[in-house]
């Protein structure tokens, strides 16, 4: 199994959602998150005043798949998510050892 | 007692309880615009000044300001000490007599305002024990005697300001707004700039507290102008128009400085147009007409819009604009009664230089208006540094950074999680 973190545009949040239940993905989880990357922060000019923002917001969603899975989930998040502009975000895939439906007790595969 | 006027005293009553409320509103519109982790702090300022003042002015503070003067129009005598000679008697002219009590609160709100005022200069920094100490003092030192100057009307020997200089404040711009001004630049460089000052955004954490609280002190300045005719009459309404005129315009022009600025109009602008606006007309209210008092609002709007950003250039932390706002819009109003106040629309105010083609009156304006500042100012810096070297006057580095509410008052203004965080 594999975990999906994609750190995106909040603005990007619902077509996510709605691509991945249009693909069979049957959970997620999503927190709203801020930071920088790339992109780094920007400059905001508010009452009279110039500040640099350097974390700026974003929202972190974390899927688990079945290795099989894995490709195609994470070529679709990324595909979902790209606007073409900078500040997309990122997504990384990391193994999971094992997971477990808390209600049943079922393990790996059957309890995603 | 038998000759008070009943309408006027009904008004009197009424402005008190107007203008004590707009304390509470005042604690909402700082403890929106601070960050969320200083909220309660921030607003325990206000209730602070609300306790500490009531209790000194009925000991010994309303006898400083509105006492007997003790020479030369700089402060009163202790006749009235424990409110002593005060029940049961009348204040006023002749037809317009009021219970003196009801002028004893009324002049008891108008203290209170003005030093909760003081806290937006230095929130999220200050130390609850010493602003507690602060109040009293700067009650008894600053504004007891600026009181006395401006507002003790005593036939000619009273307040030199109102009585031997003949300068014109219809309801603080003085007292309450260049002074407040002054008072809070003095702090602001005593206390010390905020840590991450210009570094972090520091932008208010709650707009719809900010706007309430804004509100709040709208409704309750007509109790402050309006009132302050100390009759229900043709001048108080004339205070009333005036001063929703000049609120109005201070919006208008403070949003459309920023749009054309900054290329935003934001809520804090409007919230703080209203305020300079309201600030700016508050001498002028009972001098002026309602096109004076729209132009008043117009340039208060845009001269506060302003004068808030100088803090980032001249650098001093006056957190929450109590300089550009309060000092800034008192001086527009004082200086517009220079310019602009006509016997149209009070016949025993004045004639400014713009009416008259005479700069006298806008000469006594401008001299009232200084006065206030430099002893404002100084006697301010001066009780700051002391309660700064003695019991410290501002907070340790760590408390600052976690946030005063939960370091100084054990709560905190959003307990919403739904775990126990602490």
């Amino acid at each position: 199994m594999k975990l999906i973190t994609a750190i995106i545009k909040p603005a990007k949040v619902d077509d996510i959602k709605a691509a991945l239940q249009a693909n069979g993905i049957t959970g997620m989880t999503v927190s709203e998150a801020s930071g920088f990357g790339r992109q780094k922060g920007h400059k905001e000019i508010y009452r009279g005043a110039e500040y640099t923002v350097d974390l700026i917001p974003k929202v972190r969603i974390e899927v688990l798949v079945d290795d099989s899975d894995k490709d195609r989930i994470l070529d679709l998040i990324v595909a979902t998510a790209n606007s073409g502009s900078i500040g997309d975000g990122k997504v990384w895939v990391t193994p999971v050892e094992t997971v477990v439906r808390v209600r049943t007790n079922e393990r790996g595969g059957d309890a995603l | 007692m038998s000759s008070i006027n009943a309408g006027d005293t009904a008004w009197v009553l009424m402005s008190g309880a107007l203008v004590l409320f707009m304390t509470p509103g005042l604690a909402i519109f700082y403890g929106g615009m601070v960050r969320a982790k200083s909220t309660l702090n921030m607003m325990m300022m206000s209730f602070a000044a609300m306790g500490v003042t009531t209790i000194l002015w009925v000991l010994y503070a309303y006898s400083l300001a509105f006492g007997p003067d003790a020479g030369n129009g700089l402060i009163g005598n202790l006749h009235n000490i424990g409110l002593a000679d005060t029940i049961n008697q009348v204040v006023g002219s002749p037809g317009h007599t009021i219970p003196t009590l009801a002028f004893v609160m009324f002049q008891l709100t108008f203290a209170i305002i003005t030093v909760a005022l003081l806290s937006g200069a230095i929130a999220d920094r200050a130390k609850y024990s010493a602003w507690i100490l602060f109040v009293g003092l700067w009650i008894t030192l600053v504004y007891a005697p600026i009181a006395h100057w401006a507002f003790a009307s005593q036939g000619g020997n009273g307040g030199w300001i109102i009585d031997r200089l003949g300068a014109l404040d219809f309801a603080g711009g003085t007292v309450v707004e260049i002074n407040s001004g002054a008072a809070a630049l003095a702090l602001a460089i005593v206390l010390g700039k905020r840590e991450g000052f210009k570094r972090d955004p520091m932008r208010p954490h709650n707009m719809p507290l900010v706007l309430l609280g804004a509100g709040m002190l709208w409704f309750g300045w007509f109790g402050f102008n309006a009132g302050s005719a100390l009759a229900a009459n043709g001048l108080a309404a004339t205070a009333m128009i005036n001063t929703q005129v000049a609120t109005a315009a201070a919006v208008m022009s403070w949003i459309a400085y920023e749009k054309l600025r900054e290329g935003k109009a934001t809520t804090l602008g409007a919230a703080s147009g209203a305020i300079a606006g309201a600030v700016a007309i508050t001498p002028a209210c009972g001098f002026v007409t309602p096109l004076g008092a729209l132009a008043i609002g117009l340039v208060g709007g845009v001269v506060s819009a302003f004068g808030v950003s100088r803090k980032y250039k001249w650098n001093y932390d006056d957190s929450l604009d109590v300089v550009g706002v309060h000092g800034l819009g008192g001086f527009v109003g004082m200086i517009a009664i220079g310019l602009i106040a006509t016997k149209s629309a009070n016949e025993l105010g004045g004639e400014g230089l713009f009416i008259s083609g005479s700069p006298t009156l806008l000469q006594k304006q401008i001299i009232a208006a200084l006065a206030v500042a430099a002893f404002s100012f100084i006697t301010t810096y001066i009780i700051a540094t002391i309660l700064q070297k003695t019991v410290g006057f501002r907070v340790r580095r760590e408390v600052e950074l976690e946030g005063l509410d939960t370091s100084i008052h054990a709560e905190s203004a959003y307990d919403i999680s739904s775990f126990t965080t602490r």
